[in-house]
């Protein structure tokens, strides 16, 4: 592998990475504010698949999908919350699992009876069709540079809102001690609901822009949901940036461990995060 | 011929019913008896297929042309009614055998079909051996079935996983590729696939230069699509069906090696999700026993009689069921519907000649379709016929103590 091809590689890891991220903060926050262990999230980002599916199908716009289906699966997150979620902030995770994997059940049951058993697959929007060549046998996707730049977006938004609102000062002091935050007279009732429909748009929106450069298929949440723990896991509960550095690190790990180790790939992010638990068991950026 | 469409399991003929019955038939039975033919009870066919799940759709193609081949002959196999039992098998290994046992041993079936998962078919065949029932697969291509595990009660009327990778890897060759990458999902089906594409490759004149395993079920491949650029190969061989497919050729026009590379695979690759993959599969290069635009009149006819009685276009799934159920009229006619004569049944099932949708084709003697493979192109969104890539092809049956 010579060094041109070794930067598209990492081209390749920081991209998968970013996205992951998009879908791995709203876990980290859910997680780390609301004390709920959000097995359903996954389902969020196969509403947004599905969501891009649809309206891309039934408009032929792949901006309709952005604009209309964050919104939904934000009102979806906002419902889920409300009727649901918000009855076990006090119970163990024990009960939160339950829940949150029955929805799993719900949701993927009514996507097949909504969508049935195909795979589909969304065209890549018109205006990013093209591709950047890299080596005279070698293109990269513009769309994919696009979803690249949209998640450094919203990044910077994220930390933007994080160390700079008020907003972002309750939802940091909230992940600390959401008791001491409740009695000091912030309405984490309001903060819970607003943060989990965050995540859940976040996810859609992953969901979404993730459509057209992969297929949607039954159990695609899930597949997504496992990757997104362990994400959590290494970069620390409840910790933006620990999600970010982490998203980064299991995107290069996947992409290097599939290029430079294909025995090993499937275990090459486990094996990364079993190391950086061995050195800091709350994660890079979770408090002990 | 009745059928029974319960989701899970036929219910079976109430106690009342049989008792009713047997009780008429004695008072019958005393009144005349001499004058009184034994009508012959029907015989019960078990149907392990998907009806539910990513399959499903395969399942009722399968079973619907099944039906189909055997109303053209009157709807009795070897003069006999049949019953039929459904059973969902949604596609789960984890419940094949206990789902096997209840048709072989709870059922009693004469015979049993099924199925379409490979890692299901595999179970089945286990039982199949141990209760020696008859067996025939209508689609799992796993080798072992009429490989490893082959037995004279186990009969396939599909393929083997082998046998349309070795076509591909036959035209791959004779094109003279001497530096072809392989890549797929590291699982079974992958790996007789490329055992298949290797040995078809290696016949033709070419030669691999690496494989790319991924594990299962990853679709993520932007990494190894760089990977193969890096690599400069003639030529790509892949291993893909239904999601994997639809992302593993949109991917890889996207990353530019689509007109530059040429990507070659077994029909599964197209087959199903031409839809989905758009403009990325078109001029794609397949390998199967069959392309709907096969212009023998057996295979007009049976589209037109497909479409007229399911108001469903055929595909590669219905063209196996309907020879498995042609397979069954001519094995059961030979014995007259006695399925439990097995010497006779089992040769006459050996011996048939099938007049099939993809072309005549008879059975090995591991008891595996010899039949021709062709080459297919996507054009304008459809596969079409291109030329007969291996006339007559038999799986090697590696293993097999029939063979």
């Amino acid at each position: 592998m010579d060094w041109l091809f070794f930067l598209i590689q990492v081209l390749n890891g920081v991209q998968y990475g970013l996205l992951l991220f998009l879908i791995a903060s709203g876990l980290t926050l859910v997680f780390g504010i609301l004390q709920v262990i959000n097995l359903a999230h996954g389902s969020f980002y196969m509403v947004g698949a599905y969501l891009a599916f649809w309206l891309v199908s039934q408009t032929g716009n792949f901006a309709i999908a952005v604009v209309a289906g964050v919104p939904l699966a934000v009102l979806l997150g906002f419902l889920i919350e409300r009727l649901m979620i918000r009855f076990l902030y006090e119970r163990d995770h024990l009960t939160q699992v339950l829940l949150t994997y029955g929805l799993i059940l719900i949701f993927n049951e009514a996507q097949r009876l909504l969508f049935g058993s195909d795979v589909h697959g969304v065209p890549t929007p018109a205006l990013f069709t093209a591709s950047i060549p890299l080596t005279d046998n070698l293109q990269y996707p513009v769309y994919r540079i696009v979803v690249s730049v949209i998640c450094l977006v919203l990044v910077a938004i994220m930390a933007l809102v994080i160390q700079k609102t008020r907003l972002g000062m309750y939802i940091r002091a909230g992940s600390t001690n959401r008791e001491m935050v409740q009695l000091l007279g912030v309405d984490m009732s309001r903060l819970s609901t607003f943060v989990f429909a965050a995540g859940a748009g976040l996810a859609a929106l992953a969901g979404i822009i993730s459509a057209p450069l992969s297929s949607i298929y039954p159990g695609i949440g899930e597949n997504i949901l496992i990757v997104c723990f362990v994400i959590v896991v290494i970069g620390g509960i409840g910790s933006i940036k620990g999600a970010f550095i982490a998203a980064l690190l299991v995107g290069l790990a996947d992409t290097f461990g599939k290029v430079l180790v294909p025995e090993f790939a499937s275990v090459a992010v486990y094996a990364v995060m079993a190391v950086i638990l061995l050195w800091r068991p709350q994660g890079l950026f979770g408090r002990a | 011929m009745t059928l029974t469409t319960h989701s899970k399991m036929a219910r079976p003929v109430s106690r009342r019913a049989v008792l009713g019955g047997a009780a008429a038939a004695a008072a019958v039975g005393t009144l005349n008896a001499p004058f009184v033919l034994a009508q012959p009870a029907r015989l019960k066919i078990g149907l392990m297929l998907p009806y539910s799940g990513t399959f499903a759709a395969l399942g009722n193609n399968i079973t619907d042309a099944m039906l189909l081949a055997i109303n053209e002959k009157g709807g009795k196999l070897g003069g006999r009614e049949v019953q039929w039992v459904r059973l969902d098998d949604e596609s789960e290994p984890s419940k094949a055998a206990q789902n096997a046992n209840k048709l072989i041993v709870g059922e009693k079936v004469d015979i049993l079909v099924g199925t379409v998962h490979s890692g299901v078919a595999a179970a089945m065949v286990q039982v199949a051996r141990e209760e020696n029932a008859t067996l025939i697969i209508p689609n799992a291509g796993v080798g072992a079935a009429t490989g490893a595990l082959c037995a004279p009660n186990i009969f396939r009327t599909s393929f083997s996983n082998w046998q349309p990778a070795y076509a591909m890897g036959k035209v791959a060759g004779e094109r003279k590729h001497q530096n072809v990458v392989t890549i797929t999902w590291k699982y079974a089906a992958g790996e007789e696939s490329v055992q298949g594409f290797k040995d078809g490759l290696a016949a033709g004149g070419g030669k691999v230069s690496k494989e790319i395993w991924i594990p299962f079920p990853n679709d993520e491949f932007q990494a190894h699509l760089t990977e193969i650029a890096s690599l400069r190969p003639d030529a790509v061989y892949t291993f893909y069906a239904g999601g994997g497919a639809v992302k593993f050729v949109k991917d890889w026009e996207a990353a530019g090696l689509k007109g530059r590379v040429p990507l070659y695979g077994p029909g599964f690759l197209t087959d199903g999700v031409l839809r989905a993959q758009g403009a990325a599969a078109e001029g794609l290069e397949t390998t199967l026993h069959y392309v709907e635009d096969l212009p023998n009149p057996v295979n007009q006819r049976f589209k037109a009689d497909f479409k007229k009685t399911t108001n469903r276009d055929v595909d590669v799934y219905a063209v196996q069921g309907y020879d498995t159920g042609q397979l069954l009229v001519q094995g059961l006619e030979a014995v007259k519907g006695n399925a439990g004569a097995k010497r006779e049944f089992y040769a006459a099932m050996k011996a048939a000649k099938i007049d099939s949708p993809r072309g005549p084709w008879t059975l090995s003697k591991s008891q595996n379709p010899v039949q021709d493979f062709y080459l297919r192109k996507v054009v304008s969104g459809e596969n079409k016929f291109q030329s007969v890539a291996v006339k007559g092809l038999e799986d090697p049956s590696t293993g097999c103590r029939m063979a």
